[in-house]
Protein backbone atom coordinates (compact mmCIF):
# COMPACT_ATOMS: atom_id res chain seq x y z
CA UNK A 1 0.00 0.00 0.00
CA UNK A 2 1.45 3.49 -1.62
CA UNK A 3 0.29 5.23 2.31
CA UNK A 4 2.76 8.40 1.30
CA UNK A 5 0.99 9.19 -2.12
CA UNK A 6 -1.88 11.98 -2.17
CA UNK A 7 -3.58 12.92 -4.84
CA UNK A 8 -2.40 11.94 -8.15
CA UNK A 9 1.14 12.39 -8.76
CA UNK A 10 2.16 14.15 -4.90
CA UNK A 11 4.03 12.18 -2.21
CA UNK A 12 3.98 13.50 1.47
CA UNK A 13 6.62 12.23 3.11
CA UNK A 14 6.47 10.64 7.07
CA UNK A 15 9.87 11.07 8.00
CA UNK A 16 10.40 14.39 6.00
CA UNK A 17 14.41 14.39 4.93
CA UNK A 18 16.47 17.37 6.45
CA UNK A 19 18.58 19.11 3.71
CA UNK A 20 21.81 19.32 6.16
CA UNK A 21 24.42 20.87 3.83
CA UNK A 22 24.60 22.38 0.58
CA UNK A 23 27.53 24.01 -1.92
CA UNK A 24 27.46 26.18 -4.68
CA UNK A 25 30.07 26.80 -7.35
CA UNK A 26 29.82 29.20 -10.13
CA UNK A 27 31.49 31.07 -13.41
CA UNK A 28 33.04 34.63 -13.72
CA UNK A 29 30.18 35.35 -15.27
CA UNK A 30 27.30 34.08 -12.28
CA UNK A 31 29.47 35.98 -9.82
CA UNK A 32 28.96 39.31 -10.93
CA UNK A 33 25.17 38.07 -11.26
CA UNK A 34 23.21 39.98 -8.57
CA UNK A 35 23.00 36.15 -6.53
CA UNK A 36 27.14 36.45 -6.09
CA UNK A 37 27.29 36.89 -2.30
CA UNK A 38 25.45 33.31 -1.82
CA UNK A 39 27.38 31.61 -3.88
CA UNK A 40 30.56 29.37 -2.16
CA UNK A 41 33.03 29.34 -4.34
CA UNK A 42 33.26 31.97 -8.06
CA UNK A 43 35.63 30.82 -10.26
CA UNK A 44 37.59 33.34 -11.90
CA UNK A 45 38.84 31.54 -14.81
CA UNK A 46 36.13 29.24 -15.88
CA UNK A 47 38.20 26.66 -17.59
CA UNK A 48 39.26 26.42 -13.44
CA UNK A 49 42.87 25.02 -15.35
CA UNK A 50 41.22 21.98 -16.51
CA UNK A 51 42.18 21.21 -20.39
CA UNK A 52 39.00 21.48 -21.23
CA UNK A 53 35.47 22.75 -20.60
CA UNK A 54 34.74 19.02 -20.10
CA UNK A 55 36.82 18.57 -17.28
CA UNK A 56 36.64 21.69 -15.97
CA UNK A 57 32.58 20.90 -15.55
CA UNK A 58 33.18 17.55 -13.76
CA UNK A 59 35.87 19.09 -11.27
CA UNK A 60 32.89 21.87 -10.64
CA UNK A 61 30.61 19.25 -9.86
CA UNK A 62 33.56 16.77 -7.69
CA UNK A 63 34.13 19.73 -5.65
CA UNK A 64 30.53 20.81 -5.03
CA UNK A 65 29.39 17.31 -3.71
CA UNK A 66 33.01 17.51 -1.37
CA UNK A 67 32.31 20.57 -0.36
CA UNK A 68 28.34 19.80 0.43
CA UNK A 69 29.28 16.95 2.36
CA UNK A 70 32.34 19.00 4.19
CA UNK A 71 29.53 21.48 4.97
CA UNK A 72 26.77 18.93 6.38
CA UNK A 73 29.91 18.18 8.99
CA UNK A 74 30.15 14.74 7.21
CA UNK A 75 32.88 12.41 5.39
CA UNK A 76 32.29 10.78 2.20
CA UNK A 77 32.31 7.48 4.17
CA UNK A 78 28.96 8.76 5.90
CA UNK A 79 27.14 8.71 2.45
CA UNK A 80 25.36 5.70 1.13
CA UNK A 81 24.30 7.64 -2.64
CA UNK A 82 25.46 9.69 -4.97
CA UNK A 83 22.27 10.78 -7.07
CA UNK A 84 23.10 13.17 -10.20
CA UNK A 85 23.15 14.49 -13.68
CA UNK A 86 24.17 17.04 -16.76
CA UNK A 87 24.02 18.11 -19.79
CA UNK A 88 26.62 16.51 -21.37
CA UNK A 89 26.55 13.37 -23.89
CA UNK A 90 25.91 10.12 -21.45
CA UNK A 91 26.27 12.51 -18.35
CA UNK A 92 30.09 12.08 -18.70
CA UNK A 93 30.59 15.56 -16.19
CA UNK A 94 28.19 12.96 -13.43
CA UNK A 95 30.06 9.91 -14.12
CA UNK A 96 33.43 10.85 -14.28
CA UNK A 97 32.73 12.58 -10.91
CA UNK A 98 31.57 9.71 -9.58
CA UNK A 99 34.30 7.77 -10.61
CA UNK A 100 36.14 9.96 -8.34
CA UNK A 101 33.63 10.30 -5.12
CA UNK A 102 33.55 6.56 -5.22
CA UNK A 103 30.66 5.50 -3.84
CA UNK A 104 26.77 3.91 -5.06
CA UNK A 105 25.96 6.38 -7.88
CA UNK A 106 22.28 6.80 -9.79
CA UNK A 107 23.31 8.47 -12.71
CA UNK A 108 20.00 11.00 -13.68
CA UNK A 109 19.16 12.65 -17.64
CA UNK A 110 16.91 15.21 -16.63
CA UNK A 111 18.07 18.12 -18.59
CA UNK A 112 18.17 21.24 -16.68
CA UNK A 113 15.30 19.71 -14.23
CA UNK A 114 17.88 17.49 -12.89
CA UNK A 115 18.40 19.30 -9.51
CA UNK A 116 15.03 18.52 -8.22
CA UNK A 117 14.72 15.21 -9.87
CA UNK A 118 17.87 13.75 -8.09
CA UNK A 119 16.18 15.60 -4.40
CA UNK A 120 13.07 13.96 -5.46
CA UNK A 121 14.73 10.20 -5.70
CA UNK A 122 16.91 11.25 -2.58
CA UNK A 123 14.18 12.21 -0.42
CA UNK A 124 12.18 9.03 -1.70
CA UNK A 125 15.12 7.05 -0.57
CA UNK A 126 15.96 8.27 2.54
CA UNK A 127 12.14 8.69 4.04
CA UNK A 128 12.49 4.86 2.54
CA UNK A 129 14.57 3.65 5.19
CA UNK A 130 17.11 2.51 2.18
CA UNK A 131 20.01 5.22 3.34
CA UNK A 132 21.23 7.79 5.96
CA UNK A 133 22.69 10.46 3.97
CA UNK A 134 22.57 11.02 0.69
CA UNK A 135 24.03 13.63 -1.58
CA UNK A 136 22.29 15.09 -5.29
CA UNK A 137 24.29 16.94 -7.46
CA UNK A 138 24.28 18.52 -11.12
CA UNK A 139 26.34 21.05 -13.28
CA UNK A 140 26.59 22.91 -16.45
CA UNK A 141 28.69 24.94 -17.86
CA UNK A 142 27.98 27.30 -20.73
CA UNK A 143 31.04 27.18 -22.78
CA UNK A 144 30.38 22.74 -22.89
CA UNK A 145 26.77 23.02 -23.75
CA UNK A 146 27.30 26.01 -26.56
CA UNK A 147 29.25 23.60 -28.29
CA UNK A 148 27.08 20.50 -27.60
CA UNK A 149 24.02 22.17 -28.40
CA UNK A 150 24.97 25.51 -30.53
CA UNK A 151 27.74 27.06 -32.21
CA UNK A 152 31.40 27.28 -31.58
CA UNK A 153 31.72 30.23 -29.42
CA UNK A 154 34.11 32.42 -31.62
CA UNK A 155 31.60 32.23 -34.22
CA UNK A 156 29.73 35.29 -35.24
CA UNK A 157 26.34 34.18 -34.49
CA UNK A 158 23.17 36.63 -33.11
CA UNK A 159 21.28 34.78 -30.43
CA UNK A 160 17.42 35.39 -30.75
CA UNK A 161 15.47 37.11 -28.10
CA UNK A 162 13.78 34.16 -26.67
CA UNK A 163 17.38 32.02 -26.58
CA UNK A 164 18.96 31.67 -22.47
CA UNK A 165 22.45 31.45 -21.81
CA UNK A 166 23.61 28.09 -19.49
CA UNK A 167 24.96 28.78 -16.17
CA UNK A 168 28.50 27.65 -15.37
CA UNK A 169 28.23 26.06 -12.08
CA UNK A 170 27.63 23.11 -10.15
CA UNK A 171 25.42 22.54 -6.67
CA UNK A 172 24.97 19.46 -4.42
CA UNK A 173 22.77 18.95 -1.66
CA UNK A 174 23.01 16.74 1.45
CA UNK A 175 19.99 14.86 2.76
CA UNK A 176 19.61 13.40 6.35
CA UNK A 177 17.18 11.66 7.68
CA UNK A 178 18.87 13.77 10.76
CA UNK A 179 18.64 17.06 11.09
CA UNK A 180 17.30 20.64 11.61
CA UNK A 181 16.22 21.40 8.20
CA UNK A 182 14.69 22.86 5.60
CA UNK A 183 13.06 19.51 5.53
CA UNK A 184 11.67 18.06 2.04
CA UNK A 185 8.38 17.60 3.15
CA UNK A 186 6.20 17.21 -0.35
CA UNK A 187 7.18 16.16 -3.97
CA UNK A 188 5.73 16.51 -6.92
CA UNK A 189 7.65 14.84 -10.01
CA UNK A 190 5.97 15.74 -13.31
CA UNK A 191 5.16 14.07 -16.52
CA UNK A 192 5.91 15.07 -19.84
CA UNK A 193 4.26 18.23 -22.00
CA UNK A 194 5.09 18.75 -25.34
CA UNK A 195 2.88 21.26 -27.18
CA UNK A 196 5.03 21.00 -30.52
CA UNK A 197 7.51 23.59 -30.05
CA UNK A 198 9.90 22.83 -32.30
CA UNK A 199 12.18 26.01 -31.77
CA UNK A 200 15.42 25.01 -29.40
CA UNK A 201 16.16 28.28 -28.68
CA UNK A 202 12.91 29.29 -26.55
CA UNK A 203 13.36 26.45 -24.04
CA UNK A 204 11.52 28.53 -21.97
CA UNK A 205 8.12 28.39 -24.44
CA UNK A 206 8.49 24.73 -24.46
CA UNK A 207 8.58 23.86 -21.15
CA UNK A 208 6.21 26.21 -19.53
CA UNK A 209 3.22 23.82 -19.77
CA UNK A 210 5.02 21.27 -18.43
CA UNK A 211 5.43 23.90 -15.22
CA UNK A 212 2.04 24.71 -15.22
CA UNK A 213 1.03 21.35 -15.50
CA UNK A 214 2.98 20.52 -12.41
CA UNK A 215 2.11 22.98 -10.68
CA UNK A 216 -1.73 22.50 -11.31
CA UNK A 217 -1.15 18.95 -9.71
CA UNK A 218 0.45 20.02 -7.25
CA UNK A 219 -2.17 22.26 -5.95
CA UNK A 220 -4.81 19.74 -6.52
CA UNK A 221 -3.24 17.18 -4.74
CA UNK A 222 -1.98 18.91 -1.74
CA UNK A 223 -4.88 21.48 -1.37
CA UNK A 224 -2.22 23.99 -0.84
CA UNK A 225 -2.79 27.85 -2.73
CA UNK A 226 0.09 29.68 -3.75
CA UNK A 227 -0.31 31.91 -0.78
CA UNK A 228 0.46 28.63 1.15
CA UNK A 229 4.42 29.73 -0.16
CA UNK A 230 6.59 32.23 1.08
CA UNK A 231 8.00 31.64 -2.54
CA UNK A 232 7.37 29.71 -5.30
CA UNK A 233 10.48 28.96 -7.86
CA UNK A 234 10.84 27.43 -11.82
CA UNK A 235 14.12 26.56 -12.37
CA UNK A 236 15.02 28.00 -15.84
CA UNK A 237 11.46 29.31 -17.90
CA UNK A 238 13.31 32.99 -18.02
CA UNK A 239 11.65 35.76 -18.97
CA UNK A 240 9.19 33.99 -21.69
CA UNK A 241 8.28 31.28 -19.62
CA UNK A 242 7.50 33.19 -16.52
CA UNK A 243 5.11 34.95 -18.07
CA UNK A 244 3.10 31.70 -19.78
CA UNK A 245 2.91 30.40 -16.18
CA UNK A 246 1.58 33.25 -14.89
CA UNK A 247 -0.48 34.27 -17.24
CA UNK A 248 -1.93 30.14 -17.90
CA UNK A 249 -2.27 29.97 -13.78
CA UNK A 250 -4.49 32.97 -13.52
CA UNK A 251 -6.86 31.32 -16.04
CA UNK A 252 -7.02 28.03 -14.37
CA UNK A 253 -7.61 30.57 -10.82
CA UNK A 254 -4.05 30.86 -9.47
CA UNK A 255 -2.55 34.26 -8.57
CA UNK A 256 1.05 34.05 -9.02
CA UNK A 257 2.36 37.25 -9.56
CA UNK A 258 3.06 38.06 -6.18
CA UNK A 259 5.48 34.93 -4.91
CA UNK A 260 6.89 33.43 -7.83
CA UNK A 261 9.49 33.99 -9.68
CA UNK A 262 12.26 32.18 -11.72
CA UNK A 263 15.94 31.18 -11.13
CA UNK A 264 16.72 31.48 -14.88
CA UNK A 265 15.20 35.57 -13.90
CA UNK A 266 17.41 35.81 -10.52
CA UNK A 267 20.85 34.67 -11.31
CA UNK A 268 21.59 37.26 -14.30
CA UNK A 269 20.70 40.78 -14.49
CA UNK A 270 19.12 40.04 -18.30
CA UNK A 271 19.90 43.48 -19.26
CA UNK A 272 23.12 44.32 -17.87
CA UNK A 273 24.52 40.81 -17.96
CA UNK A 274 23.01 40.23 -22.43
CA UNK A 275 21.25 36.84 -21.24
CA UNK A 276 18.55 37.88 -23.81
CA UNK A 277 15.53 36.08 -21.76
CA UNK A 278 17.39 34.69 -18.87
CA UNK A 279 19.78 31.52 -17.41
CA UNK A 280 19.14 28.23 -18.12
CA UNK A 281 21.45 24.76 -17.74
CA UNK A 282 20.80 21.86 -14.96
CA UNK A 283 23.33 24.44 -12.42
CA UNK A 284 20.89 27.42 -12.64
CA UNK A 285 18.09 25.79 -10.17
CA UNK A 286 21.08 24.04 -8.79
CA UNK A 287 23.26 27.31 -7.82
CA UNK A 288 19.76 29.41 -7.28
CA UNK A 289 18.81 26.76 -4.77
CA UNK A 290 21.45 25.35 -2.55
CA UNK A 291 22.94 29.29 -2.44
CA UNK A 292 20.59 31.76 -2.39
CA UNK A 293 17.24 29.52 -1.28
CA UNK A 294 18.51 27.78 1.41
CA UNK A 295 20.58 30.55 2.74
CA UNK A 296 17.74 32.83 2.92
CA UNK A 297 15.65 29.57 4.28
CA UNK A 298 18.26 29.40 7.38
CA UNK A 299 18.36 33.09 7.93
CA UNK A 300 14.36 32.66 8.39
CA UNK A 301 13.30 34.70 5.43
CA UNK A 302 11.91 32.04 3.78
CA UNK A 303 10.04 29.37 5.99
CA UNK A 304 8.24 27.74 2.66
CA UNK A 305 9.70 27.61 -0.61
CA UNK A 306 8.29 25.76 -3.78
CA UNK A 307 11.20 24.95 -5.99
CA UNK A 308 10.81 23.55 -9.17
CA UNK A 309 13.48 22.18 -11.95
CA UNK A 310 12.35 22.25 -15.84
CA UNK A 311 13.93 20.33 -18.24
CA UNK A 312 13.54 20.56 -22.18
CA UNK A 313 14.35 16.95 -23.05
CA UNK A 314 15.39 17.15 -26.45
CA UNK A 315 18.75 16.66 -27.98
CA UNK A 316 20.94 17.60 -30.96
CA UNK A 317 20.08 15.15 -33.29
CA UNK A 318 16.09 15.38 -32.56
CA UNK A 319 16.63 18.98 -33.54
CA UNK A 320 17.83 18.78 -36.67
CA UNK A 321 15.12 15.60 -37.40
CA UNK A 322 12.41 18.98 -36.61
CA UNK A 323 11.31 16.92 -33.40
CA UNK A 324 9.66 19.08 -31.09
CA UNK A 325 10.91 19.37 -27.49
CA UNK A 326 9.45 17.71 -24.61
CA UNK A 327 9.27 19.66 -21.11
CA UNK A 328 9.36 18.34 -17.94
CA UNK A 329 8.94 19.93 -14.36
CA UNK A 330 9.65 18.44 -10.71
CA UNK A 331 8.67 20.24 -7.89
CA UNK A 332 9.74 20.22 -4.00
CA UNK A 333 8.21 21.59 -0.72
CA UNK A 334 10.93 23.17 1.65
CA UNK A 335 9.79 23.41 4.96
CA UNK A 336 11.91 25.09 7.75
CA UNK A 337 8.88 23.49 10.49
CA UNK A 338 7.22 20.22 8.71
CA UNK A 339 3.36 21.17 9.55
CA UNK B 1 -4.08 24.46 -20.63
CA UNK B 2 -5.69 20.97 -21.19
CA UNK B 3 -7.95 22.22 -23.98
CA UNK B 4 -5.40 24.43 -25.95
CA UNK B 5 -4.09 22.50 -29.16
CA UNK B 6 -0.78 22.33 -30.40
CA UNK B 7 -1.48 25.02 -32.49
CA UNK B 8 -2.87 27.23 -30.68
CA UNK B 9 -0.30 26.82 -27.88
CA UNK B 10 2.20 27.42 -30.84
CA UNK B 11 0.16 30.95 -31.60
CA UNK B 12 0.07 32.01 -28.58
CA UNK B 13 3.36 31.06 -28.08
CA UNK B 14 4.38 33.30 -31.08
CA UNK B 15 2.61 36.37 -29.14
CA UNK B 16 4.45 36.14 -26.15
CA UNK B 17 8.13 36.68 -28.10
CA UNK B 18 9.33 40.65 -28.41
CA UNK B 19 9.38 41.17 -32.02
CA UNK B 20 13.15 41.88 -33.55
CA UNK B 21 13.50 45.23 -34.30
CA UNK B 22 14.10 45.02 -38.34
CA UNK B 23 15.08 48.27 -39.40
CA UNK B 24 17.61 48.42 -36.18
CA UNK B 25 19.29 45.00 -37.04
CA UNK B 26 19.30 46.44 -41.13
CA UNK B 27 20.86 49.92 -40.25
CA UNK B 28 23.94 47.83 -37.86
CA UNK B 29 24.01 45.41 -40.91
CA UNK B 30 24.81 48.43 -43.36
CA UNK B 31 27.12 49.63 -41.22
CA UNK B 32 29.25 46.53 -40.48
CA UNK B 33 28.42 45.26 -44.30
CA UNK B 34 29.29 48.04 -45.94
CA UNK B 35 32.56 49.48 -43.60
CA UNK B 36 33.90 45.42 -44.37
CA UNK B 37 33.49 45.82 -48.14
CA UNK B 38 34.87 49.23 -47.65
CA UNK B 39 38.23 48.18 -46.21
CA UNK B 40 38.41 45.08 -48.94
CA UNK B 41 38.10 48.11 -51.60
CA UNK B 42 40.76 50.01 -49.68
CA UNK B 43 42.99 46.75 -50.12
CA UNK B 44 42.10 46.27 -53.78
CA UNK B 45 42.98 49.73 -54.39
CA UNK B 46 46.15 49.30 -52.61
CA UNK B 47 47.20 46.37 -54.25
CA UNK B 48 46.31 48.53 -57.40
CA UNK B 49 48.97 51.10 -56.57
CA UNK B 50 51.60 48.11 -55.88
CA UNK B 51 51.30 46.93 -59.93
CA UNK B 52 49.49 44.24 -59.72
CA UNK B 53 47.28 43.09 -62.24
CA UNK B 54 43.67 42.20 -62.23
CA UNK B 55 43.31 38.63 -61.32
CA UNK B 56 46.17 39.11 -58.91
CA UNK B 57 44.42 41.90 -57.51
CA UNK B 58 40.95 39.62 -56.87
CA UNK B 59 43.20 36.92 -55.63
CA UNK B 60 45.16 38.87 -52.86
CA UNK B 61 41.90 40.81 -51.79
CA UNK B 62 40.50 37.83 -50.63
CA UNK B 63 43.54 36.23 -49.44
CA UNK B 64 43.84 39.55 -47.10
CA UNK B 65 40.11 39.89 -46.10
CA UNK B 66 40.09 35.85 -45.26
CA UNK B 67 43.79 36.86 -43.21
CA UNK B 68 42.00 39.56 -41.27
CA UNK B 69 38.68 37.77 -40.62
CA UNK B 70 41.06 34.75 -39.01
CA UNK B 71 42.91 37.04 -37.03
CA UNK B 72 39.86 38.95 -35.55
CA UNK B 73 38.60 35.37 -34.42
CA UNK B 74 41.37 34.42 -33.03
CA UNK B 75 41.71 37.50 -31.19
CA UNK B 76 38.54 37.23 -29.77
CA UNK B 77 36.74 39.96 -31.48
CA UNK B 78 34.85 38.64 -34.38
CA UNK B 79 31.92 37.08 -32.98
CA UNK B 80 31.43 40.25 -30.92
CA UNK B 81 31.25 42.10 -34.54
CA UNK B 82 28.76 39.68 -35.54
CA UNK B 83 26.92 39.96 -32.35
CA UNK B 84 26.61 43.47 -32.94
CA UNK B 85 26.19 43.43 -37.42
CA UNK B 86 24.14 40.15 -38.45
CA UNK B 87 24.17 39.19 -41.73
CA UNK B 88 26.25 42.25 -42.33
CA UNK B 89 29.39 40.35 -40.68
CA UNK B 90 27.91 36.96 -41.27
CA UNK B 91 27.83 37.57 -45.64
CA UNK B 92 31.01 39.04 -46.47
CA UNK B 93 34.44 36.83 -47.11
CA UNK B 94 35.53 37.79 -43.91
CA UNK B 95 32.13 35.92 -42.19
CA UNK B 96 33.16 33.09 -43.91
CA UNK B 97 36.76 32.59 -42.70
CA UNK B 98 34.98 32.67 -39.16
CA UNK B 99 32.70 30.21 -39.71
CA UNK B 100 35.37 27.81 -40.92
CA UNK B 101 38.14 29.72 -37.91
CA UNK B 102 35.55 29.31 -35.41
CA UNK B 103 35.03 25.50 -35.05
CA UNK B 104 38.88 25.12 -36.00
CA UNK B 105 39.67 26.42 -32.54
CA UNK B 106 36.77 25.32 -30.59
CA UNK B 107 37.37 21.56 -31.23
CA UNK B 108 41.02 21.22 -31.37
CA UNK B 109 40.69 18.96 -27.64
CA UNK B 110 39.30 16.27 -29.93
CA UNK B 111 42.77 16.40 -31.93
CA UNK B 112 43.61 17.21 -35.15
CA UNK B 113 41.69 14.94 -36.89
CA UNK B 114 38.42 14.44 -36.19
CA UNK B 115 38.53 17.53 -33.93
CA UNK B 116 40.15 20.16 -35.93
CA UNK B 117 40.09 19.35 -39.63
CA UNK B 118 36.71 17.06 -39.46
CA UNK B 119 34.74 20.16 -38.08
CA UNK B 120 36.22 22.49 -39.27
CA UNK B 121 33.20 22.89 -41.96
CA UNK B 122 30.39 22.56 -39.85
CA UNK B 123 28.89 25.84 -40.39
CA UNK B 124 30.94 26.62 -44.01
CA UNK B 125 30.71 22.86 -45.26
CA UNK B 126 27.15 23.54 -46.43
CA UNK B 127 27.97 26.94 -48.26
CA UNK B 128 30.99 25.39 -49.89
CA UNK B 129 28.48 22.30 -51.27
CA UNK B 130 25.70 24.63 -52.58
CA UNK B 131 28.27 27.15 -53.69
CA UNK B 132 30.21 25.09 -55.60
CA UNK B 133 27.53 23.24 -56.36
CA UNK B 134 25.01 25.86 -58.09
CA UNK B 135 28.14 27.60 -59.70
CA UNK B 136 28.56 23.79 -61.46
CA UNK B 137 24.77 23.94 -62.51
CA UNK B 138 25.30 27.70 -63.71
CA UNK B 139 28.50 26.94 -65.66
CA UNK B 140 26.96 23.94 -67.58
CA UNK B 141 23.97 26.11 -68.31
CA UNK B 142 25.70 28.59 -69.85
CA UNK B 143 27.90 26.02 -71.56
CA UNK B 144 24.63 24.56 -72.86
CA UNK B 145 23.12 27.76 -73.84
CA UNK B 146 26.25 29.50 -75.85
CA UNK B 147 27.52 25.93 -77.27
CA UNK B 148 28.04 26.09 -81.14
CA UNK B 149 27.96 29.92 -81.12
Amino acid sequence: MAVKRIGKQTIKFHNPPSIIGTSSIVGPKEGDGPLRGYFDIVLEDDTWGQKSFEKAEAKMQEEAIKLAIKNANLSVDNIQFLISGDLLNQIISSSYTARQIGIPYFGLYGACSTMTESLCIGAMIIDGGFADNVVCATSSHFSSAERQFRFPLEYGAQRKFSSQWTVTGAGATVLSANGNGPYITYITPGRIKDYGVTDASNMGGAMAPAAIDTLLQHFEDTGFTPQDYDLIVSGDLGLIGRRIVIDMMKKKGYDLSENYTDCGIKIFDVVEQDTHAGGSGCACSAVVLNGYIYKEMKKGTFNRVLVMSTGALHSPISTLQGESVPGIAHAITLENLPR
Amino acid sequence: MDNMTNKEYQEYLKRKIPKPDYLNNSIRAFIVGGTICLIGQIVRNMLFRFGFNEKEVVTGTAIIMVFLGSLLTGLGIYDKIGKFGGAGAAIPITGFANSIVAPAMEYKREGYLFGVAAKMFTIAGPVLVYGIGSSIIVGLLYLIFTAGR
